[in-house]
């Protein structure tokens, strides 16, 4: 797959990698390790939220004309997505292993669902609609790596 | 393609529960039976306790729990609507709920008055539910390796209601026709066709999911369903009277054999690779069955190459306990212990509102609670693969299935009642919050 899209279908293989290492080291009770894993898996969480929300479906929508499709629903997706993230600052807030946990593991199965969804349906249709924009593509890279 | 990609396409939490919460029945009445029939229900897989067994596991638990996750799943993971959910929800619990117990009874009892209700009852309630759920994959604009195995699935579901109807049939009304080249074909397409191609395709979609897995091999999706059809397919015409060459069908029960291994050690080589390093119950439950799911493979090679193992009394017992004990439960719970949860969550979260904080899916089933009946289960499995060897340890088999599925039951139960539980105290903390405001 290429197209304007390839860099965060990259970057949710990224936040994979963070989330397993956060939920290992607050399973193990390592809290140390768990605050900076968990920091980073929450950074580019937040982050890749933000390059989609304020770069990518704009101009989808700009471009489509859809604004109450799938980009709304994937906002809403977003927003649930962020209230896991609040609860699991929380429970390493507490040191409490059983929130932290059990906020992850709905985090882990929404997430999954919502990106299996951007990767199949929404970022094929950015990428149709929005061809090779070059200048789009970086701003996107750019947005991610900030 | 435009599917909504919104969960709003989701039945209501009602639709999928009922099957679920029925399922363990079933399994607790197969260990009752156990119990009550003893060694006896090893001797042979043709006695009436045998069929009745098979059928309270593969129809009443197994069917039951797959019917109620795939209407869940059609509308949201593969984009496929059901024409009248409501109707067909009704139906099929029907259906499959006075179906396997006017089988077993028919089984167990041998009255022809039994099959000829249960003939056209679960033909039509089952049938329909087929073709609807059929007719719903080949409408979807989705596209990709999980729908052209559930398609070929859910064909398979036809061809064994199918031959099963036509050997009910044949207890109803007394007809003359070839019992065991029918049932064989019969099982066959009922766990090959229809239960490994549906646990394949939703593998696809949810290894590489809960445990951060990389993805089944392209190879292997692409092909897996494909050639299994036609290795069954072929397989099925050599049990009809023609003449054909000596050894072709233990030939090809051999290929599909050597076929069908490929999907358990590729699912157990990707959970190798997870990237996901928790152990919890789900990716406990999926390796017992896929390690079950290669030993059942290997005693098939065995029964088609050595005579003395296809002569092997304990034999039909033996494949029944690794596939549908060792394979297909521990599938099942493991995946209930994911759906229903996550359900109650997002169900929850059309209550709420941002902020306000909805319990998480560790909050709806706690995670000992279905280790306990994880390591029930295992017992179970473990007594009833030895009853094999020696016949009294069906008694202690017996009983450890239905603990494991009475525990399975309470679990379930508890996820439905915090779920109304969770749903009552959102509503007063949002009323609350209204009426501060």
């Amino acid at each position: 797959m290429s197209g304007i899209t390839q860099a965060l279908n990259n970057h949710h293989k990224l936040c994979d990698d963070n989330f397993a290492d956060a939920e290992e080291a607050a399973h193990k009770g390592d809290w140390t390790a768990c605050a900076a894993t968990y920091g980073k898996f929450r950074d580019a969480m937040l982050t890749h939220f933000g390059v989609e929300e304020d770069i990518l479906f704009p101009a989808f929508e700009s471009n489509t004309g859809m604004t109450g499709g799938p980009t709304q629903v994937m906002r809403g997706e977003h927003v649930q997505m962020r209230d896991l993230l609040q609860q699991m600052d929380a429970a390493l807030g507490r040191k409490d292993a059983d929130g932290f946990g059990g906020a992850a593991e709905t985090l882990l199965v929404m997430m999954q669902q919502h990106n299996m969804k951007e990767e199949n349906i929404l970022y094929p249709m950015c990428d149709q609609a929005l061809g090779e924009d070059g200048e789009l593509a970086s701003r996107i890279a750019a947005g991610l790596n900030a | 393609m435009q599917p909504g990609l919104s969960f709003e396409q989701a039945p209501p939490i009602s639709v999928p529960f009922r099957f679920f919460l029925t399922a363990p029945v079933f399994g607790i009445a197969a260990g009752l039976l156990l119990l009550w029939q003893g060694p006896e229900a090893l001797i042979s897989r043709w006695t009436s306790t045998a069929l009745a067994l098979t059928h309270l596991l593969a129809v009443g638990f197994m069917l039951q729990a797959m019917c109620g996750a795939l209407l869940q799943m059609l509308p949201v993971a593969a984009g496929a609507n059901i024409w009248q959910p409501r109707r067909v929800t009704h139906l099929t619990h029907a259906g499959l709920t006075i179906g396997t117990l006017l089988l077993v009874a028919g089984f167990l009892d041998g009255q022809p008055l039994l099959f000829q209700i249960a003939v056209p009852f679960m033909t039509v309630s089952l049938g329909a539910f087929a073709l609807i759920v059929l007719i719903a994959l080949f409408r979807t604009p989705a596209q990709g390796p999980t729908i052209i195995a559930l398609r070929i699935a859910v064909f398979g579901l036809i061809v064994t209601i199918s031959l099963g109807a036509t050997l009910a049939a044949t207890f109803g009304w007394q007809l003359a026709l070839p019992l065991i080249e029918l049932t064989h074909v019969h099982a066959a397409w009922g766990l090959g066709g229809w239960g490994l191609l549906l646990l394949a395709g939703v593998a696809y979609l949810v290894v590489p999911m809960f445990q951060l897995t990389p993805p089944y091999p392209v190879w292997l999706t692409r092909s897996f369903s494909v050639a299994l059809f036609f290795l069954l397919t072929a397989w099925s015409i050599t049990w009809l009277p023609l003449e054909r060459p000596a050894g072709v069908q233990a030939a090809l029960a051999c290929a599909a054999a050597l076929l069908v291994v490929i999907f358990p050690a590729v699912t157990l080589r990707l959970q190798g690779q997870r990237r996901r390093k928790i152990t919890e119950p789900t990716l406990l439950f999926w390796r017992v069955a896929m390690i079950c799911f290669i030993a059942a493979v290997l005693v098939v090679i065995a029964q088609q190459l050595i005579a003395a193992v296809d002569a092997y009394d304990g034999l039909p017992f033996l494949l029944g306990a690794l596939l549908m004990v060792g394979v297909f439960m521990p599938v099942i719970s493991g995946m209930l212990y994911k759906i229903v949860p996550f359900l109650n969550w997002l169900h929850l979260q059309r209550i709420g509102k941002p902020g306000l904080v909805v319990p998480n899916m560790r909050q709806m089933i706690a995670e000992p609670r279905m280790m306990m009946q994880f390591r029930l289960h295992l017992a179970a499995l473990v007594l009833l693969l030895g009853a094999t060897l020696w016949t009294p340890l069906v008694y202690p088999g017996g009983l450890a299935l239905i603990a494991s599925c009475v525990w399975l039951e309470w679990n379930l139960i508890v996820g439905a009642r915090n779920f109304a539980r969770f749903s009552r105290e959102l509503e007063t903390r949002l009323a609350a919050e209204q009426a501060a405001a």
